[in-house]
Formats: structure tokens, sequence, C-alpha cells
């Protein structure tokens, strides 16, 4: 790719820039900064979408009282049992058993904290959905 | 937090990738000037493979580049320097260990999880352990990061780079810092150049049994013409587009690194005085040119402006076309070496 040839399409990169190798007019490799390919934004956007959508998916078992907040909570990190395990040290099955509301809203106080930790959180922001869900 | 004083000067340089671009700053650091696709090729960074074996949120795992760190790795051991690496169960004692380099004016190379670090464009935070960056300084607004592949230095809270500093899950960075311990006066480049080329070649062409780099690009040119039989059209899209965006998305310098190994071959040149890696160089440019064009076919399908079989039909062919490519170029130059 020719340095002049390096896409500069407004971009996921919120005006942000990318590094880009590129040949320059002697065929010399240069770094050329990019502000974003439109294929980029695409498939982004793709990815983004997805997690968005599993996101209201969540959002909707946690109203219906199927889920317990915590699941929301999770999904919103991008995580799944395993790295939500994981990342509190738990089992997989504790972390399944706390998804479920009842026994979620039963749980004592420092797990609830356990849990909002290495979910960026406060206890108190883990026990509820937020205000404005998008 | 200690001082007010000024922050120490750093040799921040705008990457095309976090690893090569992290060491090259550790060592430019430490004057050993070294661009960045020279770290990428004498580590041999370039690399192939597509598994189902292995899923990333569900999707088979794509990648254009070796295992996280390996190019740290061999790349300093070919050039004669000793790395010290420093993992660490307890997070307090990762932190004060931090504070310590960093009070010595010890810059250190540190793996984190980039969705727990906070100056990453919102859309860009994805839950990936990989990421490497170095720390250089701290003061009470926080820890000063050159983090490659941001155009300039960055801050980030404490809180913040603990948490992606001990992120779980795959490739889990537990606390990892690294720094160079000893640097040789005058590395022997010629030689470690030979070495990373001749190990590129090994892992492009002859890894057995798993469908690596070369066989791997044929692999899943065989299959992807498949996919939307196989999988359905939502899904297809879905593999199509985890693909693109390992090499166009994620920090690969463009076309899942192959310009950034283009820029090496021609750099190389220079150095062992052959004037073939210079051709060889053209035509890993034009073989990247040619991966961009499998993006914006990807693309197309992504955005469902080409839904027709057709288009996986074009990937395939398109991907029996770089095999080969790939596959006479690594060939020539095992022959040279």
């Amino acid at each position: 790719m020719k340095a002049a040839d390096v896409p500069q399409d407004d971009s996921v990169l919120e005006g942000l820039r990318r590094a880009c190798y590129a040949e320059d007019s002697e065929g010399r490799y240069v770094v050329v900064p990019s502000r974003g390919w439109e294929v980029e934004r695409v498939v982004n956007e793709h990815a983004n979408k997805a997690l968005r959508e599993a996101l209201a998916e969540t959002h909707k078992a946690v109203v219906a009282g199927r889920l317990s907040t915590l699941a929301y909570h999770m999904v919103r990190c991008q995580m799944d049992v395993r790295l939500l395990a994981a990342n509190v040290g738990l089992y997989r099955w504790q972390v399944r058993r706390h998804l479920k509301p009842r026994i979620f809203s039963s749980l004592r106080s420092d797990m609830i904290h356990r849990y909002a930790r290495a979910l960026g959180t406060t206890s108190d922001e883990l026990a509820r959905l937020p205000v404005s869900h998008t | 937090m200690n001082t007010t004083t000024a922050l120490r000067p750093f040799p921040h340089q705008h990457s095309g990738h976090c690893e090569s671009g992290t060491i090259s700053a550790l060592l430019r650091d430490r004057h050993l000037d070294l661009s960045e696709p020279m770290w990428f090729g004498i580590g041999s960074g370039i690399f192939f493979l597509h598994t189902a074996l292995i899923k990333v949120g569900g999707l088979p795992l794509t990648s254009y580049r070796v295992a996280p760190l390996a190019i740290v790795r061999k790349a300093s051991q070919r050039l004669g320097i000793v790395m010290r690496y420093e993992h660490f169960r307890d997070p307090k004692r990762a932190r004060q260990r931090l504070d310590v380099l960093l009070d010595q004016g010890v810059s250190v190379g540190l793996q984190t999880c980039v969705y727990w670090l906070p100056y990453f464009p919102t859309e860009m935070r994805f839950q990936f352990n990989g990421h490497n960056l170095v720390a250089f300084a701290r003061n009470e607004s926080g820890f000063w990061l050159s983090d490659p592949v941001f155009e300039h230095v960055v801050c980030c809270p404490p809180d913040a780079l603990q948490r992606a500093r001990f992120a779980k899950g795959a490739f889990a960075p537990r606390g990892l810092l690294y720094y160079p311990e000893s640097i040789p006066a005058i590395p022997d480049i010629p030689k470690a150049i030979r070495s990373g080329l001749r190990s590129t070649c090994r892992q492009m062409l002859d890894i057995p049994l798993l469908p690596a780099g070369v066989r791997g690009i044929r692999a899943l040119a065989r299959r992807i013409g498949q996919w939307p039989g196989q999988l359905g059209p939502s899904r297809a899209r879905s593999y199509v587009t985890q693909i693109v965006r390992m090499q166009e998305e994620i920090g690969t310098g463009g076309a899942g690194f192959r310009f950034l190994f283009a820029a090496f071959l021609r750099e190389a040149a220079d150095h062992i005085e052959r004037s073939l890696l210079s051709d060889l160089s053209k035509e890993m440019t034009a073989i990247g040119d040619q991966w961009r064009q499998f993006a914006l076919i990807g693309a197309h399908i992504c955005k469902g402006s080409r839904p027709d079989p057709d288009a996986y039909q074009e990937l395939a062919d398109l991907l029996y076309k770089l095999a080969a490519r790939e596959e006479t170029l690594f060939q020539t130059l095992k022959k040279t070496l």
C-alpha cells in the first residue's frame, strides 16, 4: 500500500489515529497515522451490535425475574460464567447459582462486594439495573 | 503518591502492533534504537492460524501472528538481550514492585487486559488479555504509559491499571512486568535477522499436523466456501467478520501484519546485504494489498450487501491465491538463508 492510499475514513477511533505501515514515494516503509478504514468500522459495528443485543436480552430476562442483576453486569462487562468465575475466584457452578434472583438476593454482603470489584462497580450498583439502559 | 516533578521524557513511538512496539520502546529507552518492524521480524511475528478448536467469544480463533509474548522472548534472545519477567500472585506486591521500578527510572513492559484501560475508545474495549504497553513514570495523576498503538503517551488511574494487570481468563497476565537486564554493547543484528527469518519460514511452511501457516490459509480456503450452507447466513457472516477484525481492526499495522513484515524485509535487506530481500519485500506488500481485498469483500458480506454465495467463493479463491503466493515467498526466502 502507498502512503497516499492509507484510508482516512471516520471510524471507531473517536478521533484517535492508528499506525499503518505503507510505502512512501521512494518505496521506503513509513508509519502513516490513519483515522480509520470503512472496513474496520463495519466489522467493529457488527461485533459491538452483537454485544448490545446480548445485553438487551439479559436486561429483559432480569426485568422478567428470570435472572439476577448479576447476570446483567456480567454481560455488560463482556464476561461469561467461566470468565466471571475466574475473576472472582469461584467455581462456575457457584456463579451459575448466583445468576438466579432468589439466590443472589440472599448472598452475604462480602460476596456481593467481591462480585462488584470484579465487575468494576459498587455493591449498590450491582444489585440493580442502571437507570438508562442502552 | 510521591512527587509533582516534571515527567521524565520517554521516546514514545506510534506503532502498528502493541508487542513489537513495546519491546522496541523499552530498548530505545536504553539506547538500542531498532525500528518496530525489525523487532517484529527478528521475533518471527508473522503467522497464520484459523481453528474452530479454540473459540473466542463463540467464534473460531483466527490469528495473523504468533502467541502472545513470543515476539518479545524470541527477539530479545536472538539479539543477546537478557530479559527479566516477573509474575505476581499478590496484586499489592505487583503494584509495589512497579512503583519501586518506576521511581528508580526503570521503564517496564506490562501485559494488560484492554477492557479495563479507560483511555481506549469505548467501542474498542474488548476482553483481551494480551495487550502490551510500557509504564515509564508515575505521579499524582496516575501512571504514565507509552501505549505503542496510541499516538501520544497516556495517563492511567492506578485502580484501572491494577485491574488490567490482574484480569483473569485466557492469557491472564498475572501482573506480568518485564524489562531488559543486560544488553550487549554491540548486538549481532545480521545474525539475529537470519535466525528470525529461518524460524519465520519454519512456522509458515513446516509446522506438522496443525493447519497453521500457509497450510492454514489453504485449509480456511477449503472451508470458507461451505460456510453459508453449513452454518446458515447469519453465523457464516459472523465467522467472516471475526477474521476481518483480526486482520484489520486489532493493531496489525494493516493487512494482518503483512505490511509490518514487508517493512522488516526492506530494512533487513540493508543489514544483511541481500537485494533479494528487497524484492521479497515488494512481493509481500502486494500480498498485503491482496489481503486487504479479502477484508473488503468480507466487509461487504458483513454489511449484508453481498449475501450471495458467490461472495464466499470469491473469498475462497483469494485465499488460495494468497496461500500460493506466501508459499512461494517463504520457500524462496528459505533457500537464500
